[in-house]
């Protein structure tokens, strides 16, 4: 997979990324070294590493919200420069717009893309209900439970039809079952047309049971890509049942042999970090 | 405690006060009267003074003139206010060279333009609103220019990827958290209103509750201060009541403004 020319029909495709900061005068600070990546059209990529290990970071140069200091990064063959019009991006933090109901925020996407604000919105009905809130269409953000507005996020971002999702951490602050109920929801959405996915996570079994390759990222600074693995379960997954497959377990024990280290080591750094601010 | 209770309590210290005042404006303690009438009038003669003033119905133009000016310096305030603050939020070079002269302007003690005000303008309605919009703006404009600054970059960068350009950036983004930074300072911006308006009657008007009451002082008629300092409070606290009403209509979507379904 590290052909030059395959990058051409690559959905993503990162050739020696480096992202770099300046965070002082004279100083840079490399979060993410010689990054090579690619996620085929269709294919579901988890990316998992240590906390603070620029995960977000190659993220946000595949959205095209960070350009890389060198490399380059192609969507489907293209070099990007500026934002990545064909990517829909669900955030780890809150991004819903706050003073917008679930519907209009749902709807915005159609309308800013010039589409009538009735059909915009009966579109965005049609997502809501889709994803499980078509009774909630009226009320605001705060109004919701976390759960909640991750799926108005999904709708959100799901109803621009992107060729590409990009998901920092989406169910992250989430509990434990509804981060299950939300990645079954996730891959139910995804079954019906297989997008581009590159999902990022620091949890390892949620990586595995979503996607189709897990990448592993070392501990920054200057973090890079240390494995890729082939996920060998087959779809369609029920994630609650895919963690008692034997073949997860093996593929789980294998990955986190080398993540372990890795997380060992970022914790360690963040810890010196603490103690001496 | 219950409703009732709250109320009944709150009734409790009004007639505790004014059963006070009574007294001791009144009743001689040990052959002296405490509370001289002269200095402190006592309710009764208050409470007839508001009661003429609403009988005879003079008072309504007082209201109406001092609701007028409040009314005017609050909607020229604040229209300016989020119209600068927003265009200074957007252009920091712009707000970096205002800086010291808006910190300035701002650290004045306001009352000290109503004689210029009253010499540029005249005695009439616009001296007062000149005053009461130098003090509305800058609660706006600050507001309006933290709203616009402090958008959350989450939300900014999600209506990047969700495709918005520059304008529709502003109308569907800082437009919105600008206005609601202003919503949530309505209640300053309004009351610094009426505080301009009043200030404004009292150093030199022929109309106005501002008026009224600095008239009262000028012949030593306490009992007419008092009542015009209660018109006074019961004029604000129905505008107050008004603003509410309509701040929870504007920010339905913010969390601490409505208490439903938490």
């Amino acid at each position: 997979m590290q052909a030059g020319e395959a990058a051409t029909s690559m959905a993503v495709a990162l050739d020696d990324a480096t992202v770099a900061f300046g965070i002082a005068e004279n100083r840079v600070y490399t979060a993410v070294e010689q990054a090579t990546l690619r996620v085929a059209d269709g294919e579901f990529v988890a990316i998992v590493g240590p906390t603070g290990c620029g995960k977000s970071t190659l993220l946000n140069v595949a959205a095209g919200l960070l350009a890389p200091a060198s490399g380059a990064v192609r969507i489907f063959g293209q070099s990007l420069g500026g934002l990545n019009a064909q990517a829909g991006y669900l955030f780890q933090a809150d991004a819903l717009f706050p003073w917008k109901t679930a519907l209009d925020n749902v709807a915005i996407g159609l309308e800013i893309a010039g589409v009538t604000r009735d059909e915009a919105r009966a579109r965005a009905q049609e997502w809501l209900t889709s994803v499980g809130l078509g009774a909630f269409a009226g009320r605001y953000p705060h109004m919701l439970s976390g759960g909640q507005r991750k799926r108005v996020g999904l709708a959100q971002v799901l109803i621009r039809n992107p060729k590409i999702l990009l998901m920092d951490e989406p169910f992250g602050p989430l509990d434990a079952q509804t981060r299950q109920i939300m990645g079954n929801l996730l891959l139910d959405l995804w079954t019906k047309d297989r997008k581009a996915v590159l999902f990022v996570t620091h949890d390892l079994e949620e990586a595995i049971a979503l996607a189709d390759r897990v990448v592993i990222m070392s501990a920054g600074p200057g973090s890079r890509i240390i494995g890729d693995w082939k996920v060998p379960l087959s779809r369609p997954r029920d994630i609650f049942e895919v963690r008692l497959d034997k073949e997860f377990h093996a593929l789980h024990r294998e990955i986190w042999s080398v993540l372990k280290d890795e997380v060992m080591k970022g914790y360690a750094q963040s810890a010196g970090m603490g103690a001496v601010s | 405690m219950t409703r009732p209770v709250l109320l009944l309590c709150q009734v409790l210290v009004a007639v505790v006060v004014i059963g006070l005042w009574h007294l001791l404006t009144t009743v001689p303690v040990l052959g002296r009267i405490l509370l001289p009438p002269f200095f402190f009038s006592n309710p009764w003669d208050v409470g007839s003074q508001i009661y003429s003033w609403f009988a005879s119905g003079i008072i309504w133009k007082h209201l109406g003139i001092t609701l007028l000016e409040s009314v005017l310096a609050f909607v020229i305030g604040s229209t300016l206010g989020v119209l600068i603050g927003f265009w200074f939020a957007r252009q920091p070079r712009l707000a970096a060279i205002f800086d010291p002269y808006v910190k300035m302007a701002n650290a004045l003690p306001r009352v000290v333009l109503a004689p210029i005000f009253a010499l540029w303008l005249g005695l009439g309605i616009w001296s007062k609103v000149a005053l009461g919009v130098t003090l509305v703006f800058f609660i706006v404009f600050f507001n309006v220019y933290q709203g616009v600054k402090e958008v959350s970059p989450t939300v900014l960068a999600n209506g990047r990827m969700l495709g918005m350009s520059e304008r529709q950036l502003m109308r569907h983004v800082f437009w919105p958290s600008a206005l609601s930074w202003m919503f949530s300072s309505l209640h300053t911006a309004v009351g610094f209103a009426v505080v301009g308006a009043v200030v404004g009657e009292y150093l030199g008007s022929a109309a106005g509750l501002g008026y009224v009451i600095q008239q009262a002082e000028g012949t030593f008629d306490v009992a007419g201060v008092f009542a015009g300092m209660f018109v006074l409070s019961a004029f604000v606290i129905v505008i107050d009541i008004f603003v509410s009403i309509v701040e929870k209509r504007l920010l339905v979507w913010k969390p601490d403004a409505s208490n439903s379904r938490h």
